[in-house]
This record gives structure tokens, C-alpha cells and sequence, in this order.
């Protein structure tokens, strides 16, 4: 995993929910598809408008809701990281084992306006803004969750441990 | 200074003396709990497992198969059960929501640790159990290790008195926490007091299972008598409760008195700030009612609307639907008459399913209509159209609201 992730912001509010990233019609769908009903209803056609490298950025409790994989949903449409001022402990969790980056920092939604370039430091959970020379610390994971992130997640952790067959993935 | 509930379970489930919050423990999981759409995404044939004996495999989200995808699901199910010998197999027609399945098969006991992928998987906290939703990947690999971990988060301790009034039910004591307090992200919820005598099981999981609805991580109960005496009905194995210390440290301790409740509504969207008492709701024309999933889908659910719609009709235009929890649940509920009563009153009474609950293949709403549901969550989207508004209320006031047309008081229907 990359340490230090620099791509473009796209801002969301508090409390998306994750029928808003991942909605029952699209758990029909191959991952693929699905991933092009990310924020269907918050954000029409924004999986058009993101690009690979990008970073998405979220208010309060972000990731209420479902166990569904919303991670992986956001890794097919090429998202680097996920930031946000407090994540819901599945979410996060969910990010983490799929080995999508993710960092806690209060305060990130007043500092990044959408479609700013900005800096991020997984480890350490601070994000900078470049164009402002502004930057904000939040809340590092704790050493052994991050290590399950710098693994690239469970999938590789429990293959490299011999549970999953070599070569195969989901 | 003493542990709360949560912070016992999990320092014996490390094999620690005590925890404090923001430690980082890894835990021995006692029971794991595969659900069908695992089987139907991200699925991979083990290697080896860590125990078949802490294991179940339950079929309920979407069954019977509404799609080849789905039956996929099944098919790899039924192989793994087989190839690894994992007894607790609730296949369709011997299945339910996992969390009811759960509760009526003793496989939440006090004092021990219950993961599942469903987000629900809190309500097992009604047992004293640690018990929450992991997700597929974490939940597959504690099927692999049999292990994972937990940080230690704040409780905040809800400190019940006084008597619960019959209108009122576990869906009101829970929306009326929603409505006061907002969410509780990141911190655990835990329950005590006196008042916990009138609130009866049923009750106590559908205010565990909505947990997950105020984004807390866990939630849990006291194994009190009643407790006690439900677990022993439903399993001999023996168990270790944990009691909180009296000098627990606890991030907020909130009273509330029982017999000041009344019967509760949520506006659509989120239950967080947006729960009232019912005089205070505004007066909808509703399209459909449901009362079902893992939260209101118990036995004691459909007694309620049986006797609420018994020599009572749905009114016209109002499509109701009725998801019994269970196959064990729908089959008490047609011996006991309850499923006649509901049919001949106009609901729809379906399989056994999470169903209407989460929008996927049954029951869904279009644009523009108004739903009220006896069921987990009311986010935008969640039963069908984005463009649908869900309400959310108890399965007595959603009975009565089937027969009104629109969302009201339960008292003043079924008097």
C-alpha cells in the first residue's frame, strides 16, 4: 500500500449512508456494474466525473448502515483513499479489510472544498492542501489495523497464512 | 475502576485482567455466522476453517433464490456445509433472519462473542452477548482463524425505570433514545435499572438490533432473570454473564422513565434527531406497511398486529405486508391462527426473509409513495424508490396506520 496518497477531493456531507453508496437494486449487479451507482441519489452521474487516484472525503458518521462492500465498490471506480471527520465502525472496518486506505480527521470538510488537490499521509492520518499550504491531523489507526491496510487487507493476509488456495480471489 | 459490561467480555475474551478504552484486544470469537449472500459475492472455497463447532451457516436474506446469482449462492452453501462438516446449517425451509435464527437456536450466549456479516448482528447484545457485525471479508477470516479484534470504545449506559406502558414497545424506547440523543458513533450502548423488568426479550432485541441504527458498536443487556430464563429455554450449554462494575466509567449515563413513553414515529431518512412522539407527527397517507425484518419480525410482533387487524381491515389503497422472522416464527403464527387473522384482514403475509427490509427482491416502493415500516432502517432508498419517503414506528402503530390509511396513534384505532 501507498503511504502517501495525492489525488483530487470530492466533498460529501455527514451521515452517507450505505444505501447511498452500495443501493439494494445494485447488490444484483457484478461489482463492476455496481460500481457505477456509487451516490446515485446524492450525486447523479458522479462515478462519470471520478477518476482513478482520487481521494473521497465525508463528514460525520461516515458509512452508517449495512455490512455490504461498499469498499470494493469504490476500489473498481479507481478511489485511493477514503477520509472523513468520523467513520462508523463497520465502514471503517469493511475499508480496512479490503484494504482500502482510510483516515479520521475532525475537521477535513471545512479545510477541502471538491476538486481540490490534496496530500495524504495514511499513517499518520494528515491531510494537506497544497494550494492553501494548509494541512489537518486526525486520529492515526491504531498500529495493528493499520497493519491489516498496509497488508492490502484480509483477502492477502489470509492468503499469505495458506487459508485461500493460491490464485484464487473473490 | 471497574469495566462495563463490554469491557468484561472482551478482556476475557483476551485472556487480559482488564481493558480500558482504546486498547486494541484480539479476541477468541465463540460463534461465527455465515449469511446466503456471502455465499453469493465474495466467496472462496477455505482451505481449513478454525471450527465447525463455532460455526452456522444461515440462509434468510434472499430466499428463496429470486435470482440464478442467488441460487449460486446456495449451491457453494450447501458444498461448504457439507465438505467442512458444519452442523448449524439453517437451510430454506429450516432458515430465518440469522439474528432470529441466533436467538432461537442458543448460539448468542451472556457473556460471549457472536460475529455475523449482517450490520444487525448487535442484537444479539439483548443476550448479553458481544455480538456485531463484521462484514464478509472479517467474517470470513474468523471463520479462518477464529479470531479477530476489537477496540475498546466509550458506553454510554441507559439507565431505564419506572413501567412500560402496553402501547408501548421496544421500537419506541429505541426511537425515542434515536430522537433524544442522536448517534452514538463509535461508542458502545448498555443497558440497565430496574424499569428493564417490563420490558420483555422480544423487545429488548429490537431496541439491540438498532443499535447499528444510532451507528454504535455494541449493545447490550443485563442477563437478568428473564434473560436467563430465555437462553435456558433454547440451549443447555452453560454460560459465564458479565455484570458490569458498579464503578464502571461511562461516557454519559442517561435516565429514562418507562412510563413517560408513548408510541414513537421517524421521519424519513435516519432515526438519529429525527424521532417524535406520535401527537406530534404530521398526518400521512400511507401507500404500504410492513412490519417484519430481524427487529419486529418476532413472534410477539405478529401477535400484535393479529390482535390489532382481528375484525379489523386494511384500509383502501394501503398494501400490508407481514414478513414473519422465521420459519419456525411462521409456523407458530399459523397454528396460533395469527396468519389467517392477517390475511383475512387484507395484509400479505410472506416467507420468511430480510425481504421488504433492505429493497433487494421483494415488496419494494415506488416514487413518490409513503411507506411506514416495523423494520430496521428508513434511509433513503433503502425499500425501493429514492424518491419514496419511509416512515418507521412500532408494529402496533403500523397496524393501526394499515387501517387508518395514514399514520396515527394507535390508541386511537384500536379502542
Amino acid at each position: 500500500m501507498q503511504d502517501i496518497i495525492e489525488g483530487k477531493a470530492w466533498v460529501f456531507g455527514d451521515s452517507v449512508d450505505t444505501d447511498n453508496m452500495y443501493p439494494g437494486f445494485a447488490m444484483k449487479l457484478s461489482p463492476e456494474e455496481a460500481a457505477k451507482h456509487v451516490f446515485y441519489d446524492l450525486r447523479p452521474g458522479w462515478t462519470d466525473q471520478v477518476q482513478p487516484g482520487d481521494i473521497v472525503v465525508a463528514g460525520r458518521n461516515f458509512g452508517i448502515g449495512s455490512s455490504r462492500p461498499v469498499a470494493r465498490l469504490f476500489q473498481h471506480l479507481g478511489v485511493a483513499a477514503l477520509v472523513a471527520e468520523e467513520f462508523n465502525s463497520l465502514f471503517l472496518r469493511n475499508c480496512v479489510n479490503f484494504g482500502l486506505p482510510v483516515a479520521t480527521i475532525p475537521g477535513v470538510t471545512r479545510l477541502v472544498g471538491d476538486e481540490d488537490e490534496v496530500r495524504l499521509n495514511v499513517h499518520d492520518a494528515i491531510i494537506e492542501l497544497p494550494r492553501t499550504g494548509g494541512a489537518l491531523a486526525g486520529a492515526p489507526l491504531p498500529e495493528y489495523v493499520y497493519d491489516i491496510l498496509a497488508q492490502g487487507g484480509l483477502f492477502a493476509k489470509l492468503a499469505a497464512d495458506g487459508y485461500i488456495p493460491a490464485g484464487v480471489r473473490a | 475502576m471497574g469495566m462495563t459490561m463490554i469491557e468484561k467480555i472482551l478482556a476475557r475474551s483476551s485472556g487480559q485482567d482488564r481493558v480500558k478504552v482504546g486498547d486494541v484486544v484480539v479476541c477468541d470469537v465463540d460463534m461465527t455466522v455465515l449469511i446466503d449472500l456471502q455465499f453469493a459475492t465474495t466467496w472462496m472455497t477455505p482451505t481449513r476453517i478454525a471450527d465447525p463447532e463455532r460455526l452456522a451457516v444461515v440462509m434468510d436474506h434472499a430466499v428463496p433464490a429470486p435470482s440464478v446469482k442467488d441460487a449460486d449462492g446456495g449451491v457453494k452453501a450447501r458444498a461448504f456445509v457439507e465438505q467442512f462438516g458444519v452442523r448449524r446449517f439453517f437451510d430454506v425451509g429450516r432458515h430465518g433472519i440469522c439474528h432470529e435464527v441466533i436467538a432461537q437456536n442458543g448460539l448468542a450466549l451472556p457473556g460471549q462473542i457472536l460475529t455475523c456479516t449482517d450490520s444487525h448482528t448487535c442484537a444479539a447484545g439483548a443476550y448479553n452477548t458481544a455480538a456485531r457485525g463484521l462484514g464478509p471479508v472479517e467474517v470470513y477470516s474468523v471463520m479462518c482463524t477464529g479470531k479477530t479484534w476489537f477496540q475498546i470504545a466509550p458506553t454510554y449506559r441507559y439507565e431505564l425505570t419506572g413501567e412500560k406502558p402496553d402501547v408501548v414497545s421496544g421500537k419506541d424506547i429505541f426511537l425515542h433514545i434515536a430522537g433524544t440523543w442522536g448517534d452514538a458513533t463509535n461508542h458502545n450502548l448498555e443497558f440497565g435499572g430496574d424499569g428493564l423488568r417490563s420490558v420483555p426479550m422480544n423487545d429488548r432485541r429490537t431496541i439491540a438490533t438498532q443499535g447499528a441504527e444510532v451507528s454504535a458498536d455494541f449493545t447490550t443487556f443485563p442477563a437478568d432473570e428473564l434473560c436467563t430464563e430465555f437462553v435456558k429455554q433454547h440451549t443447555d450449554t452453560e454460560f459465564e454473564a458479565a455484570d458490569p462494575d458498579p464503578d464502571a466509567i461511562y461516557a454519559d449515563v442517561r435516565h429514562i422513565d418507562l412510563s413517560s413513553l408513548e408510541p414513537y414515529v421517524a421521519r424519513p431518512g435516519k432515526v438519529s434527531d429525527n424521532a417524535v412522539p406520535v401527537s406530534q407527527i404530521e398526518s400521512r397517507t400511507v401507500n404500504q406497511c410492513f412490519i417484519g425484518s430481524c427487529a419486529n419480525g418476532q413472534i410477539e410482533d405478529l401477535q400484535i398486529a393479529a390482535e390489532a387487524l382481528r375484525d379489523r381491515h386494511v384500509a383502501p389503497g394501503v398494501r400490508l405486508i407481514v414478513t414473519p422472522a422465521s420459519q419456525d416464527v411462521y409456523r407458530e403464527a399459523a397454528h396460533r391462527g395469527y396468519l389467517a387473522t392477517l390475511a383475512d384482514a387484507g395484509a400479505i403475509v410472506t416467507n420468511s426473509t430480510c425481504g421488504a427490509c433492505f429493497g433487494y427482491h421483494m415488496g419494494l416502493v415506488g416514487a413518490g409513495e409513503v411507506c411506514l415500516t416495523a423494520s430496521t432502517r428508513n434511509f433513503t432508498g433503502r425499500m425501493g424508490s429514492p424518491d419514496a419517503e419511509i416512515y418507521m414506528a412500532s408494529p402496533v402503530t403500523v397496524a393501526a396506520s394499515a387501517v387508518a390509511g395514514r399514520i396515527v396513534d394507535p390508541r386511537e384505532v384500536l379502542v
